[in-house]
């Protein structure tokens, strides 16, 4: 096994695209909408593994990905607030959370 | 950072299975309560993660954020929505479930194949600006990055508004049809469903 410096950036890659695809799965495959914002939130996550892991180690002295990290975080936090307040009226309106049951402007 | 590469490789490699078994877990639970608990787990991983890249504001940010407010948000939904209900079996499921999970699979060998292949040009993260990253960072975003800060601000204050238009309950004082004053404590019980009767 080769001398490792630190841990390679493939380790991160990989993680995170496991990520990615667990969320996607679950955004794809859930009946409660609850469910589905949490599979958005992995997903978001998975994303910024991969900017702060990048910014680490290909621009560590601008940190750029960082900040780009802190804004994926405020949009994520202001997605969720809405995002809920939307599941909250549906509820009221339909008494379900079965994503099933929302197909109102399917053709 | 000036920990032993073994001590971050063991950390990374706990930190990462937490993730993944924690994310596998949020999409697969039954009871949606243990997800919600998993995911505020996957979410302190993650900061773990950012600390191990030398980001200690970032993780700041990130068990703020997420932890705090993020996930305490979706475990109140689940306290409002929480209602046993028995799903509508769907016909296809079964072709469904094959399909979502060989898109996923195919996506996964797809990113790990890039992952693995590509040569990335990298600098060595030895000699990265470490403690000093909050600083950057403010520079950052009260420089070249301000229109996007701004921005941000006006993005967080839509949301709000947003968020309490939508769940608002409109309740008014008197009772359109008779001017009889309404009985606060009843709206709960007496407000009907508008469209269950659609399906």
């Amino acid at each position: 096994m080769m001398n490792l410096e630190s841990i390679p950036i493939q380790a991160f890659l990989i993680v995170s695209s496991a990520l990615f695809c667990i969320g996607i799965w679950g955004l794809l495959n859930s009946r409660n909408a609850v469910r589905v914002l949490m599979s958005i939130e992995l997903m978001l996550n998975a994303v910024n593994i991969n900017l702060m892991a990048f910014s680490s180690y290909v621009d560590n002295n601008l940190i750029q990905g960082q900040v780009f990290t802190i804004f994926v975080i405020t949009v994520a936090a202001a997605e969720a607030a809405v995002g809920l307040a939307i599941l909250l009226s549906l509820y009221r309106n339909r008494v379900t959370v079965d994503m099933e049951s929302f197909n109102l402007l399917k053709w | 950072m000036s920990i032993a590469i073994t001590t971050q490789i063991i950390c990374f490699s706990i930190l990462s299975l937490v993730i993944l078994v924690g994310a596998i877990g949020v999409v697969l639970l039954e009871s949606i309560v243990y997800s919600a608990f998993l995911l505020g787990g996957v979410f302190m991983s993650v900061a773990g993660l950012y600390l191990l890249l030398n980001a200690s504001f970032v993780a700041a940010a990130q068990v703020l954020v997420y932890v705090g407010a993020v996930n305490v948000l979706i475990i109140f939904a689940i306290m409002l929505v929480n209602k046993k209900e028995d799903l509508k079996p769907i016909s296809d499921i079964k072709s469904r479930r094959i399909i979502s999970t060989s898109i996923c699979l195919t996506l996964l060998s797809l990113l790990i194949r890039v992952d693995l292949t590509n040569v990335w040009s990298l600098s060595s993260p030895q000699n990265s600006i470490g403690e000093e990253s909050t600083i950057r960072i403010g520079e950052h975003l009260f420089s070249d990055y301000l229109l996007p800060f701004e921005v941000a601000s006006v993005l967080l204050l839509m949301a709000m508004i947003g968020a309490i238009v939508l769940a608002r309950r409109d309740v008014m004082s008197k009772d359109i049809s008779t001017g009889l004053p309404v009985d606060q404590e009843l709206i709960e019980k007496s407000s009907e469903p508008l469209l269950t009767n659609k399906n």
